[in-house]
């Protein structure tokens, strides 16, 4: 009788382990393939290679290298504050905090961050920029994204530097070296291919978020300048271009869409080339 | 005897835990000292606490002093890493640096300011030789030291160690992971190293703290029971619980 039962639930946990990953695998496949077969069609060089002439979003020529240089320097940017912020947050609460009682604050702190929507960090980046004066630009973008990417990258830092053994940083502490000197000699090197993930996991979140960016940042179809001047971004643009009466336009929206993927795709690699490179000196 | 190092009323507690309980021990100079007894007795607690590592455990305790070059290095204002680089450790289970075998060796030099590649590259020869590792790892120095054998990142360990060139070097149950063949080469290297350095070994292995040691410390229960020269503790040891314990009526 147990035998039998056993067998059923067997049976139907494997069923319902198979039909989770066909749910996530099947959504992969359906957007891709919906950007793909919409977007493709209208993906040109013109798209990568030029900014929006007059006419563009009736369908006439132009691109959006102003919404991809945008992204870039946008995501790019905040992406390389957040990182050195959170950095220096794992650290702290791996070597330097001495009270679990507020490090667990501070994970709390950051996990509640975390959870806060985007479009909240726009309207608050917004609110802040009204009250110092600087209009919707480069600079308010970046700083609207490292409020939205640091706690991921603070978090992640965090959750791989749980890992580390403490044998290894007494290892460290055994020849006389100090908790800084433990912390960016053993610890970093030790944790490098986490810190690469931590690193693409803000980038993606930052590059492919627009609601933080609609009102820091702005839109514009010139390439970015200044700090100080607002400058386009991709998911934007695929929302402006989904949202016009021309079918050409839409099209191309999807091929936004498409570019924003491959970027995405690019930097996952890249990742996960640097992170094996980086995995060489790790001690198991 | 010369002493090198001494406790006197070194308590140590984790939490309402006594780990070790008022050691009053005195350990001779370039001499291998075995400090024996059952697991959890406090063999690690009280060697740990000879270098100041003991303190990086959470909510530790500690009282009493350890005096090393006529100094508490529990008094305040006593540099810690200082007394970490003059009072080396071997762990028990090696924990090589992740980097490559020569940037290991090379770690504390580097940070007590040595930059000179020339320098560098003698000192990590010496180390490696000082190891025994130098001949198996010679022509690949700038591999990663997590593609070495236990036993050989063991003795980089080793070499590691050396190369801040401390006055003591303490080592807890390093030989415990080891296979024979490598526990026997990490032994005839203590054997040799004895010249220069006063050595303080935790093991749980009697054979090796007979073949090992000049003098013994037997502690049981947190407390210093019995400690003297090597011959005279095992020939004819005092305290009954010693008796028992080096008969093997408990482990």
């Amino acid at each position: 009788m147990r035998h039998r039962w056993i067998r059923i639930e067997e049976t139907l946990m494997l069923f319902l382990m198979r039909a989770s990953l066909l749910v996530v695998l099947g959504s992969l496949v359906f957007i891709l393939a919906t950007i793909l077969i919409k977007g493709l069609p209208a993906l040109n060089l013109a798209m990568l290679t030029q900014i929006p002439r007059g006419g563009y979003y009736l369908g006439k020529e132009g691109g959006i290298l102003n919404a991809i240089t945008g992204s870039l320097a946008l995501a790019g940017g905040a992406t390389a504050i957040s990182f050195c912020l959170a950095l220096a947050v794992a650290i702290y609460l791996h070597n330097f905090c001495s009270s679990e009682r507020w490090a667990s604050v501070l994970r709390l702190a950051l996990d509640v961050l975390w959870g806060i929507p985007s479009i909240v960090y726009g309207a608050f980046g917004f609110t802040v920029m009204l009250f110092i004066g600087l209009r919707a630009s480069l600079l308010g973008g970046i700083v609207a994204l490292v409020l939205l990417e640091l706690p991921i990258m603070a978090r992640t830092m965090d959750e791989v530097m749980n890992l580390v053994p403490s044998g290894l940083k007494e290892a460290s502490h055994a020849v006389g070296a100090t908790r800084l000197e433990t912390a960016f000699k053993v610890v970093v090197r030790q944790t490098l291919p986490g810190l690469i993930t931590a690193l693409l996991l803000g980038f993606g979140r930052g590059i492919g978020d627009a609601a933080s960016v609609l009102f820091t940042a702005g839109y514009t179809d010139r390439l970015p300048s200044s700090l100080f001047r607002p400058v386009a971004s991709l998911p934007l643009a695929v929302f402006f271009q989904l949202g016009t009466p021309v079918a050409d336009v839409r099209a191309r929206a999807y091929a936004s869409a498409l570019i924003l993927t491959g970027m995405i795709l690019v930097i996952s690699l890249l990742t996960r080339y640097f992170s094996r490179w980086g995995m060489r000196n790790v001690i198991r | 005897m010369d002493t090198v190092i001494q406790s006197l009323g070194l308590t140590v507690a984790y939490g309402s835990q006594r780990a070790i309980d008022n050691v009053t021990v005195s350990f001779p100079e370039r001499q291998i000292t075995a400090i024996i007894g059952p697991s959890g007795c406090g063999k690690s607690t009280l060697l740990r606490s000879l270098c100041r590592l003991v303190e990086l455990t959470d909510g530790v305790e500690i009282w009493g002093r350890v005096i090393f070059d006529s100094e508490d290095i529990y008094a305040p204002g006593v540099d810690v890493t200082d007394v970490r680089k003059r009072i080396g450790l071997l762990a028990q289970r090696p924990y090589p640096l992740p980097m490559s075998i020569y940037e290991n060796v090379a770690y504390g030099p580097r940070i007590y300011g040595i930059r000179q590649r020339s320098a560098l590259d003698e000192l990590v020869e010496k180390e490696l030789q000082a190891a025994g590792l130098w001949e198996e790892v010679r022509h690949r120095l700038n591999e990663p030291a997590s593609a070495l054998s236990i036993g050989q990142q063991q003795r980089l360990c080793l070499a590691r160690g050396l190369a801040v060139e401390p006055e003591v070097l303490l080592c807890d149950e390093v030989t415990s992971s080891l296979d024979p063949l490598s526990t026997q080469r990490i032994e005839s290297r203590l054997i040799e190293l004895k010249q220069q350095y006063s050595i303080i070994l935790v093991t749980h292995v009697l054979r090796q703290a007979r073949h090992l040691a000049d003098y013994v410390v037997f502690m049981y229960m947190g407390e210093l029971i019995e400690h003297g020269p090597s011959e005279e503790f095992f020939a004819n040891p005092k305290h009954e619980k010693t008796r028992a314990y080096l008969a093997g009526e408990f482990y």
